[in-house]
């Protein structure tokens, strides 16, 4: 609802913001697909030559790729299992009449605005270090071997890191779309009969759906670029094993300077990230609608 | 309705609730107490936990050997210029699209949302080399243009979601009252929308003073923010609980306070308004 | 000072034709109501009259000057909103100065104005309060106000009782009624509430799909209505429209006969019928009745003994009956 000066104006509002990111999302990505299609390692400057699909081939059958795949799957998967689970069980709890759930809601919110490097090195540390760790203690105080996280069990110590820091994400996430759940609907079940149970299964978990898809969309989104952790606590290693796309990819470009192999990887990179992506728009444009 | 629950019940589900809290909040809690501590006392077994020397000391051998507060100044920088110059170019155009929608305003919005879900790394290369080319690798202004870009989909999706929570009817009326754009904008529409971009300011300095893939890959020494200023501390060499517990504590702390103030605002920021 | 002119005036969005060419005078100190069932483009129009919308075609001329092409602030009019749309973040006396500070008139007349509509708002306690601290009924009055001290060619009104409960609405018609007696402004009021219209108007149009089905005073729209739209629109509880036999045997497809103009008996007459349900006011008693011809509803009173299940007989009286042709066109 508007007159035609008022839709001029709005034009040239808009456009900034929209050149700006057509920029960015052409531009840089342009490149990258070109320069996936070329022979091109900075060591060696003057020998670019277009390359075909021979970058995608290499990268495409490097026994690494695979690893890599395996375990950005594992992370992300591992993550979303134990923040989801987790964060409707806290929900659950922090939705109960307690004293002090404004605190408590505090503390649990915390992880979330820890810097990825901050809480990967404090994990690293002063919780997984064999020798002077929390973890390495308690072991000792019950009569154990100490255990070496980061080397015997690298990716399940990146997942608990990681799954800390998302944990709160997801519990403030559903608690929220908790609180929003209209009481009197509760009492209703309750007055035809339903069991607490019943009332979990039949009411409050189709009116969580919604938001624990909207959780797990969005952390796949971050958890597919997981990096900092990763580069501070294990470097990738031991070997690949805690080697994810993103990290292999940096690896390539940056480490091995590589940038025909790295700029294949980053168009894969895109490409499975987008498919994701797909889902999440399909769940926020509809909510656009209502 | 409210209705009254056993005091027993609420005494267990608080108990539990509090303990669940204190352990996810425990490694916080344990590097802002191992930052009081001596080397030796940080890594004294059994841990202590209150009674040791508190000492202030490894705050100020953390600023004297490393001149953390340059680094600190680069976050502050970096956060806070990149989300103004987003504000900058996203109020305009939330505001265009929340008040005069179009028939592309949906598309645009969504088309904005799909940036965002660009890998970082599909374009890492291309951003070194023009960074390189540049000469903006090491310096905050590149890092103010890069995070600008980022979170630009996510500040005007943001204020969108507050815009439209605006009626409409009022900027009628105010146009009726005989208010042209810029008195609506100054008297009508900035008051009622501070809230909302004070909120939206505040999520997108904690997103930006946590970035940590550009700040790590286009920095070193000199213009590393807090980020990469800490991750130089996983060399083995600079293994110093206190120290690192110290230099962590300075770090987190500030965005650790602004975060609990915008708890609200962050679902509805991180979800593009899908969860309110 | 007040008069507005539309012709040949229509409004698409995108392909919807939502207001077909439209003619329509509005005379100067007029109090006239739009009134329609949701859709039929009645607010569209006002907004059309406000500036607020552009129109697709035609002219919208304002005392005999086009303005058709003015912004909604030249052109002199001052609006009250269906949710008040009042400013959230200003004290009720700034709101009430609000176009006046827009307008750059000085402070000390402001403040005369603004006390002076405060006084006939009897909103002098509450001006240093913000909206949010108002009733429904205060907020409307704050509305209102911002709106009378521009002294404005005409005030449009945007279904704006719509949000204040049953008693309050009586209330506030009679204000917004003596609001005009006292400053015989034009008027233009939107509202689906025939109530309303019948109460306020001098002048009522009913529109119907943007279409102005009948422009005139209440008891004209009672009397005449000019086709079966506006009878079964006009008047509460609703007129009789019977078609069939009952209508044939007349010579017409529809004759139409209002509750309050039937002769009921509980011995004999023109029409036979079975009661339903009875509602009793006290002073009439409103009958709902299964008859030979389709449901009806008549008005008996109140001290007459009926109820649920009792046969009655009914005879409508001739001199009110309306009769209306195959398209629903009143036959004189």
């Amino acid at each position: 609802m508007a007159t035609q000066a008022s839709r001029a104006a709005a034009r040239l509002m808009i456009s900034p913001a929209v050149v700006l990111l057509l920029l960015w999302m052409i531009v840089p990505l342009g490149m990258t697909i070109y320069f996936s299609f070329l022979r091109y390692n900075l060591l060696m400057p003057g020998t670019e030559a277009f390359a075909g699909f021979d970058n995608y081939k290499y990268f495409l059958t490097d026994p690494a790729f695979f690893t890599s795949i395996k375990n950005t799957l594992v992370l992300v998967l591992g993550v979303l299992i134990i923040t989801v689970g987790g964060g409707i069980a806290l929900a659950l709890l922090l939705d109960q009449p307690l004293w002090g759930q404004g605190i408590v809601r505090v503390l649990v919110i915390a992880p979330f605005f820890v810097m990825p490097t901050v809480s990967a090195l404090v994990w690293k540390n002063m919780f997984f270090n064999p020798v002077n760790g929390l973890f390495a203690y308690a072991a000792k105080a019950v009569g154990l071997q100490p255990f070496d996280f980061l080397s015997q069990a690298p990716m399940f110590s990146i997942i608990i890191i990681v799954a800390w820091q998302w944990l709160p994400f997801a519990t403030l996430i559903l608690l929220t779309a908790m609180q929003s759940l209209d009481s009197e609907q509760l009492e209703a079940a309750e007055m035809d009969g339903a069991s607490w149970g019943n009332r979990f299964i039949y009411i409050m978990v189709p009116h969580l759906t919604r938001a624990v898809t909207v959780v797990i969309l969005i952390q796949t989104i971050f958890l597919l670029s997981t990096f900092a952790e990763i580069l501070v606590t294990t470097n990738g290693g031991p070997g690949t094993a805690t080697t994810n796309l993103t990290y292999l990819v940096y690896m390539q470009s940056l480490l091995q300077f590589d940038v025909g192999g790295g700029s294949a990887g980053g168009i894969i990179a895109v490409i499975l990230a987008n498919i994701v992506a797909i889902f999440l728009m399909r769940m926020i444009g509809k909510n656009l609608e209502t | 309705m409210a209705r009254a629950v056993s005091t027993r019940r609420k005494a267990i589900v608080t108990v539990i609730a509090w303990g669940i809290g204190l352990a996810i909040f425990f490694p916080i809690l344990w590097t802002i107490l191992t930052s009081f501590k001596t080397e030796a006392d940080a890594i004294a077994s059994p841990p202590k936990f209150l009674f040791f020397d508190w000492t202030f000391e490894n705050y100020v051998t953390v600023q004297e050997r490393s001149d953390y507060f340059r680094h600190f100044w680069n976050s502050v920088v970096m956060s806070v210029g990149s989300t103004v110059l987003a504000l900058i170019i996203a109020i305009p155009a939330a505001w265009s699209m929340a008040f005069i929608p179009g028939r592309w305003t949906k598309d645009v919005l969504m088309w904005m949302l799909s940036t965002k879900m660009m890998p970082a790394v599909g374009v890492l290369v291309p951003m070194y080399l023009m960074f390189r080319d540049l000469g903006l690798l090491d310096t905050v202004s590149g890092l103010v243009i890069i995070l600008t870009l980022i979170n630009l989909p996510i500040v005007v999706w943001m204020l969108y979601t507050y815009f439209k929570e605006i009626p409409g009817e009022i900027l009628e009326a105010a146009r009726m009252d005989g208010a042209n754009l810029r008195s609506e904008i100054i008297y009508v529409l900035t008051p009622m929308a501070v809230p909302g971009i004070a909120s939206t300011m505040l999520l997108n300095i904690i997103l930006a003073w946590n970035e940590a893939f550009w700040t790590l890959n286009l920095t070193a020494a000199k213009a590393a923010p807090l980020t990469a200023f800490i991750a130089s501390y996983s060399s083995p060499e600079g293994l110093f609980y206190a120290k690192l517990s110290a230099a962590s504590t300075m770090a987190i702390a500030p965005i650790l306070i602004m975060g609990w103030f915008s708890q609200k605002q962050l679902v509805r920021g991180l979800t593009f308004g899908a969860v309110k | 000072m007040g008069q507005i002119e539309l012709q040949k005036v229509t409004k698409s969005f995108g392909e919807t034709q939502v207001i077909p060419p439209l003619d329509l005078v509005i005379g100067e100190g007029e109090f006239v109501v739009f009134v329609g069932p949701s859709g039929c483009g009645k607010s569209t129009l006002l907004r059309l009259i406000a500036g607020l919308e552009d129109i697709s075609s035609g002219t919208i001329k304002i005392d005999g000057k086009d303005a058709t092409d003015l912004g909604p602030a030249k052109r002199g009019l001052a609006m009250v909103f269906q949710s008040y749309a009042l400013y959230p973040h200003m004290s009720v006396r700034k709101n009430i100065a609000f176009p006046l500070k827009m307008a750059g008139m000085e402070k000390a007349a402001i403040d005369a104005k603004v006390e002076g509509a405060a006084k006939v708002l009897n909103l002098g306690d509450y001006l240093e309060r913000r909206p949010g601290q108002l009733s429904g009924g205060q907020r409307q009055r704050v509305a209102i106000g911002r709106a009378i001290v521009r002294e404005p060619a005409a005030f449009l009104f945007d279904e704006p009782l719509s949000n204040l409960d049953a008693a309050l609405r009586v209330n506030m018609r009679l204000e917004i009624t003596e609001l005009h007696q006292t400053l015989k402004t034009t008027m233009i009021y939107v509202t689906h509430d025939q109530v309303e219209a019948m109460t306020m108007a001098d002048k009522i149009v009913v529109l119907h799909a943007g279409r102005i089905e009948q422009v005139g005073s209440p008891l004209e729209l009672y009397r005449t209505p000019r086709n079966t739209f506006v009878a079964g629109f006009i008047g509460s509880p609703k007129m009789n429209l019977l078609t069939g036999a009952v209508a044939k045997a007349r010579g017409v497809e529809t004759i139409g006969i209002r509750p309050e103009h039937v002769a009921v008996s509980k011995d004999s007459g023109e029409w036979q019928g079975r009661v339903t349900v009875a509602e009793h006011l006290g002073s009439d008693t409103f009958l709902h009745v299964n008859s030979d011809h389709g449901g009806m509803t008549v008005r008996v009173g109140g001290q007459m003994n009926v109820g649920h299940g009792d046969t009655i007989w009914m005879t409508p009286d001739a001199n009110h009956l309306h009769r209306f042709g195959a398209d629903g066109v009143r036959i004189a």
